[in-house]
């Protein structure tokens, strides 16, 4: 197998607060290839954007600490100098947020704002920096670049600014691009834009994409690889194939069972995980998940370590045995169904 | 443009009139002020006192006292002080303008230098035992009077120590003209300047660092890091570049307001003989022609001064500007 373009090795993010130590990421491992795609899933505060933030080492909070390495192309990022880490910024490893509205500075033009990454990473004229950022956000499918490229942020609307930021993340040709939920915050119809954006691009670019989300959908589109995280840390992974079609976390059962779909026969309610997500103040250990799950039993108050059970390189941290799991998987009461009206 | 210039002048005539309709009020309502006793000198007798009324027109009823008053302002320009015989008022704020002016501007650019310097090297050193060391001396910078500060000072470099190699440059209290004397005018004027902009160091260094804290929050400032740019252009480029529209808006009224006449206690202490000083005197002296001229001018640099931050906003912040 190829060394892979990054690999995340026991990553271990927590933050001290006056009421103890939270520890967001707990021992996250992670690796992505070169031009692949891998979707991380998980709810809020699950610690999927904590752990790229932290890649990124985007996290300045002064009580925060981090523990393992992030290996890309043979460097440690965690161990690099500030000097060192913002060279990779934006050139190697780029990402785009959440909420566009807010991601952009409202006081400079957005042209301004692409040139100016460009300007940070190469020696380049400021013209030439304004003719590739004019070429980039053609290229992410504004109209009339040309002319955009001096408007200010609030001329354009959420998608129109999310392409800015995926046009600006792509100015220095990234071998990564770290996308933190970037069809959240917007419509319906412009969130499948986005996304075919994203799939394009990644596919003319050939960069590899991490996409943080929340949405099963969204990684059923998009990802070649799915982890799927709980409270700190990765519950399953495997191909997106394998996490659809064969899951093995009751957690990610929770999950896929949520999502409303028109091709089934329609749930009298959609399914919903019992319960909320633990709180990650001295969280106890043993799995994570039991006090929600339905066929929690002794061996879940040992933490249950990630493996390949199935021996086909799809992991998952749950004690049942495979057969197992089919047959609680299967028994667990499936969907009721509406009775169709007479 | 042109209805918000336009917006703006009938603003300011409508203010103006508003303030010196109120100032005329007051003068002639405040109980035990009568202006023909102030102005005919000690114990006089009730025939001069009739004598001066009439040659005031303090006989006159009041909407004819405004309208003589405001014409001899306005149209005329030869409004008379009352304690000052003969002294006309409107050359006289005139000559006193360019004093506060001075006093005014020097003071505003080590203001905002030494504001900009103090608030982001606190919000840079937070965490740090320097943040909130700063963050005292501003404090006790603005819990300090200025007339204090000034009187202290004066005591320091008039007398104390004026005959050591410290102050000994310190000239004698008063105002040289800029066009006398260029570095009489500086040497005059240092002391005065640093003590009227303690104040507004303190004030402004503890503005700017909340500001740039809760714009360091903001998302666009995450996405700059984001980008791989240094942690100097994140800051001068993004971080302060926001919260430059906050602090801009706030000096630009407080700049008003000090031109204006508000810096009275500095030019008072410092015998800075400015619009302040003037006003200082014609309140003391019940000179209403004086103080009605004072409140007028005032009023239009604060005005004035109110228009340029709605400029300077929109020159500032891209989102508020016409479109």
């Amino acid at each position: 197998m190829a060394e892979p373009l990054l690999e995340v090795r026991n990553l271990k993010v927590s933050f001290r607060s006056e009421d103890g130590v939270v520890k967001a990421v707990d021992g996250v491992s992670l690796t992505l290839a070169e031009g692949e795609t891998l979707g991380i899933v998980g709810e809020s505060g699950s610690g999927k954007s904590v752990t790229m933030m932290s890649v990124m080492r985007l996290i300045t909070d002064p009580n925060a600490r981090f523990e393992g390495e992030v290996i890309y192309k043979g460097r440690d990022l965690m161990a690099l100098t500030q000097d060192q880490i913002r060279g990779i910024r934006g050139a190697g490893i780029a990402m785009i947020f959440q909420d566009p509205m807010t991601s952009l500075n409202p006081v400079h033009r957005v042209g301004w704002q692409i040139a100016e990454q460009i300007r940070a990473h190469e020696r380049i004229s400021e013209k030439a920096a304004r003719a590739r950022a004019i070429a980039l956000l053609n290229s992410v499918g504004i109209p009339h670049a040309s002319e955009r490229v001096d408007d200010y942020p609030h001329h354009f609307s959420g998608g129109m600014r999310q392409r800015v930021m995926i046009a600006m993340a792509l100015s220095c040709s990234p071998d990564i691009l770290i996308a933190d939920e970037p069809t959240t915050a917007l419509d319906v119809t412009i969130q499948a834009q986005i996304l075919r954006l994203i799939k394009e691009l990644r596919d003319d670019f050939g960069t590899a994409v991490v996409l943080i989300t929340h949405d099963m959908g969204v990684v059923a589109e998009t990802a070649d690889r799915v982890a799927v995280m709980y409270a700190g840390r990765i519950v399953e992974q495997g191909s997106r194939r394998d996490v659809f079609y064969q899951p093995q976390h009751p957690y990610t059962w929770g999950l896929l069972g949520s999502i409303a779909r028109l091709d089934r026969p329609k749930p009298k309610r959609l399914a919903t995980i019992p319960g909320l997500p633990p709180s990650l103040l001295n969280l106890a250990s043993g799995c994570a998940f039991r006090v929600r799950c339905a066929h929690r039993f002794e061996r879940c108050l040992q933490t249950p370590p990630l493996l390949d059970r199935l021996g086909n390189g799809h992991l998952d941290a749950c004690h049942l045995e495979p057969q197992a799991k089919k047959d609680a998987r299967a028994g667990a009461a499936p969907p009721e169904l509406v009775e169709d009206a007479p | 443009m042109l209805t918000f210039i336009v917006r703006r002048v009938l603003w300011a005539v409508l203010v103006m009139f508003v303030i010196t309709v109120l100032v005329f009020v007051i003068f002639f309502k405040i109980p035990g002020v009568d202006p023909a006793r102030a102005i005919a000198g000690r114990n006089p007798s009730p025939q001069i006192l009739a004598e001066v009324r009439h040659q005031f027109g303090l006989d006159k009823p009041f909407p004819v006292q405004y309208g003589t008053m405001m014409k001899d302002l306005f149209i005329t320009r030869d409004l008379v002080s009352y304690s000052n015989q003969g002294q006309k008022v409107v050359p006289e704020i005139a000559a006193a303008t360019p004093a506060t002016l001075s006093l005014v501007f020097g003071a505003a650019v080590i203001w905002v230098v030494m504001a900009i310097a103090m608030g982001v090297a606190a919000a840079v050193l937070r965490g740090t035992v320097w943040d909130p060391l700063l963050m005292i001396v501003a404090l006790i910078g603005i819990s300090m009077p200025v007339f204090w500060v000034g009187e202290v000072a004066n005591l320091i470099t008039q007398s104390r120590l004026h005959d050591t190699f410290l102050f000994s440059w310190v000239p004698p209290l008063g105002y040289t003209p800029l066009t006398q004397d260029p570095l009489g005018w500086f040497k005059g004027l240092l002391i005065p300047w640093v003590t009227l902009s303690i104040l507004y160091i303190g004030l402004y260094a503890r503005v700017l660092r909340a500001n740039l804290i809760e714009v360091e929050s903001e998302d666009f400032v995450r996405t700059a890091r984001a980008k791989g740019l240094t942690e100097r252009r994140v800051l001068l480029r993004h971080t302060l570049r926001n919260s430059m529209i906050t602090f801009t808006s706030l000096f630009g009224l407080d700049f008003g307001v000090l031109v204006a006449g508000g810096a009275l206690l500095t030019e008072v202490v410092f015998a800075i003989h400015g619009v302040g000083y003037l006003t200082y005197q014609s309140l003391t002296n019940l000179d209403l022609p004086t103080i009605m001229a004072t409140v007028v001018y005032g009023a239009f640099f604060i005005v004035l001064a109110n228009m340029l931050v709605d400029i300077g906003y929109a020159w500032l912040d891209p989102r508020v500007r016409p479109t």
